[in-house]
């Protein structure tokens, strides 16, 4: 079993043969990925040295006292939390050697090909469809949207129809797509915001070879899940200090601002305030529990009351700028790598928190998961659920 | 970054705890005991304080006690709650036991940890951690005055007032006029002391034994709101995989899931700002501030559990038969116990400096 002396020892001998000062970035990254200290619990050869997961923290430490590059986790958000641990638990062997590592240095970044104009909350709904070839290639035709980052992608996890005549959860694979190959065509979508962060993704006869499938023919709907299982685990995994959300900016104007300052938005922001720290607390109870190993059902919900609270944050703010709320920063359309809420004004902030409801499940999709899966509430009344996807009304 | 789960240890004490309400403090038990003249269940008392050792844990063991926590008198509080059990346990084992350990009164202290007595401070329920509270006339070596809201004073032994001159006084339970009040709470009784030339044992400065005291009641009433939503919750999510009309379970139906949901991500919040608070207490880290933001949290959360529970079991709900009437009253008064949430919120705004216009 490899303790924290063992990582804290590697990690020492990895900075000794890679001084951070005088090594390339991406070099160095490539030496912790191969030195296992990338993602501890992964298996050896693929990042890892199949450590408890609670340990990555000891190496994470080290390594920021020592001035190390991290692999700005944030740019590659979906490529480190939801395609990497789909690929390791479903991914064949050549898979996981292709695509771990380049994924984990930030040098292939990785986008999400599942929500369609048709198909949002009824993700399985889906209607992009994976035709196999004579060859045992696929070819896939169809439109996906709100697809975060696809401008800047090298690959796609995708999920496709592949047996319209089942039900719909059945008949779904799960693919790998080239983002490059030329039947994809990526065209922004603009938002609320004036930016263009998401986009509509058109796929035109794209050739898929078969060793690009993920999980078994028609097993996609559960290959998924681990997918979006994920998605809700990383919200749930950040520390963050004292005002260390949407509240910082905000309190931080109250206290350089006295002129602003009114009694309805002291009352509001001291609500606030508090909901914030134990929004906080909530989510480091959560990390600690995960550490212990008793991961509890916390974060199902935690992602409800982040949207909630960044849309009331931020619509405080606007407020509490007065003159300044009637203006706005920058409606210039952009293409930005990653959501920066920091960056930008209030104005920005309100308008993009608004998607913080809707985008990785709505919050009514969120509150049916917590009521019926962590609640045990009989489920909703199902009339789709015998019936081939092809006889559901559209 | 405080401890935010519970030890082993904790999660015994709690089986243990809830083991021995289930067999004093039932339903129907409680309900029956508001309406007779011995409004404590001092059977309970008895068990918890005397079996169990449980009126000690804020105590050092060198001074009578068990040398346990904030942490462990969250948990038996949090078990209270779900029962919204008649006893004085936050006002004597935390509230009065905290005075006495900002005093120097280890006799007191030592009697109040073991059970054998119980103590009550003598301020009003609703004040919150520095906020100003009455104080009662010394003159002559005695003491004139009359208090009131004062909970759990009926089953009080010793009573510790505050006086004109600074001091803390104790006083004997027998030597003052101790008038019933009617309460909100049935299950937290209150009363109006009055003195009238009685002699008392000066303890200690008052401001800072209050002071103490009230901080602590504050916190740890968090755990009480917790448990009490934590039970209202529980029973209402049961009630509704049962009650059917419509032809389906209740529960079925989204609009009411949702609420239910959403009432779950609040006692999540809480469990975690109640657990944060008691560590806080324990650890003497960051205190103030965990204190005033559990406090500012709980109450609307354990209010609006008991609500949701009155709501959604409906008919039944409104009746006198059916425990939620018992956890509406004591959601409602214990918003209001220790300082409101807008009183804990204004405290908030001095020590993390959100200044008021």
């Amino acid at each position: 079993m490899t303790d924290a002396a063992e990582l804290k020892r590697r990690t020492a001998e990895l900075l000794a043969a890679h001084p951070p000062a005088s090594t390339d970035r991406l070099d160095f990254l490539k030496a912790r990925f191969d030195a296992g200290l990338a993602w501890v619990h992964y298996p050896e050869g693929l990042g890892g040295l199949n450590a408890p997961r609670s340990l990555q923290a000891v190496v994470d430490a080290e390594l920021e006292a020592a001035g190390a590059p991290d692999n700005d986790p944030r740019r590659n958000g979906i490529g480190l939390g939801m395609a990497a641990p789909t690929i390791l638990k479903y991914g064949t062997e050549e898979q996981k050697q292709r695509y771990l590592r380049p994924l984990w240095v930030g040098e292939e970044i990785w986008c999400q090909l599942f929500s369609e104009p048709g198909a949002g909350s009824d993700l399985a709904a889906l209607g992009t469809r994976a035709v196999r070839q004579d060859d045992g290639d696929w070819v896939v035709n169809g439109q996906k949207v709100w697809t975060s980052g696809a401008h800047n992608s090298r690959w796609a996890i995708l999920i496709a129809r592949t047996d319209p005549d089942v039900p719909k959860h059945a008949g779904i694979t799960y693919f790998i797509c080239d983002m490059a190959d030329p039947g994809v065509d990526v065209r922004p979508l603009r938002q609320i915001t004036g930016e263009a962060e998401f986009n509509e993704v058109f796929l035109t006869d794209v050739r898929i070879p078969d060793d690009r499938r993920l999980g078994e023919v028609g097993d996609g709907w559960r290959v998924a899940q681990t997918t979006l299982n994920n998605e809700r685990v990383a919200i749930g995994g950040m520390r963050l200090p004292r005002e260390g959300g949407m509240i910082g900016p905000v309190s931080r104007t109250w206290r350089e601002r006295p002129e602003l300052r009114t009694q309805d938005l002291h009352q509001r922001l001291l609500k606030l305030w508090v909901d914030s720290e134990v929004a906080r607390l909530t989510a480091e109870r959560l990390r600690q529990q995960l550490v212990a190993g008793q991961p509890g059902p916390e974060g199902a919900g935690m992602k409800l009351g982040f949207a909630r609270l960044n849309q009331e944050i931020s619509g405080l703010e606007v407020e509490l700028r007065g003159e300044e709320g009637l203006l706005y920063d920058d409606w210039t359309m952009r293409r930005p790598e990653l959501v920066d809420f920091t960056g930008r004004d209030a104005g920005y902030r309100y308008l993009r928190s608004k998607g913080n409801s809707i985008e990785g499940g709505t919050s009514e999709v969120l509150l049916n998961i917590v009521a019926e899966r962590v609640l045990g509430l009989p489920a909703e009344p199902r009339t789709d659920k015998d019936v081939a996807w092809k006889d559901l009304a559209r | 970054m405080s401890d935010l789960l519970y030890s082993e240890e904790e999660e015994a004490l709690r089986a243990a705890v809830r083991d021995l309400l289930a067999d004093h403090c039932d339903a129907p038990g409680v309900i029956a005991r508001t309406e007779s003249d011995t409004p404590h269940d001092l059977a309970a008392w008895k068990a918890l304080a005397d079996g169990m050792g449980l009126a000690g844990l804020l105590v050092p063991e060198d001074k009578g006690g068990q040398g346990a926590s904030h942490r462990e008198a969250a948990v038996v509080l949090e078990e209270l709650g779900r029962a919204v059990a008649p006893v004085p346990y936050l006002t004597s084992a935390v509230v009065a036991t905290e005075a006495l350990l900002a005093c120097d009164a280890d006799d007191l202290l030592a009697e109040l940890a073991s059970g054998r007595r119980i103590g009550a401070l003598a301020v009003a329920l609703n004040i919150a951690p520095g906020g100003a509270y009455k104080v009662v006339r010394h003159e002559g070596g005695a003491l004139h005055g009359e208090l009131t809201a004062v909970a759990d004073v009926q089953a009080a032994d010793v009573l510790l007032v505050p006086a004109d001159d600074g001091g803390l006084y104790a006083v004997d339970a027998s030597a003052v006029t101790v008038t019933p009040q009617i309460p909100f709470d049935l299950t937290r009784p209150l009363a109006t002391v009055t003195l009238d030339g009685t002699r008392g044992r000066l303890l200690g400065d008052a401001e800072t034994a209050v002071h103490r005291a009230l901080r602590a009641g504050a916190g740890l009433l968090a755990s009480e709101q917790l448990g009490l939503a934590d039970w209202t919750l529980t029973e209402t999510v049961r009630y509704l995989k049962e009650r059917k009309q419509f032809n389906r379970p209740v529960g079925g139906f989204q609009a009411l899931k949702h609420r239910l949901a959403q009432l779950w991500l609040e006692v999540v919040n809480l469990r975690a700002a109640a657990r944060n608070a008691a560590d806080a207490l324990a650890t003497g880290e960051d205190t103030d501030v965990a204190v005033a933001v559990a406090q500012a949290y709980a109450a609307s959360v354990a209010v609006h559990a008991a609500e949701e529970a009155l709501q959604l079991h409906a008919g039944i709900g409104m009746t006198w038969e059916h425990p939620v009437h018992l956890y509406l009253k004591r959601a409602k008064a214990d918003s209001i116990a220790y300082g409101t949430a807008g009183a804990h919120r204004a405290r908030l705004a001095e020590l993390v400096d959100l200044q008021a216009p």
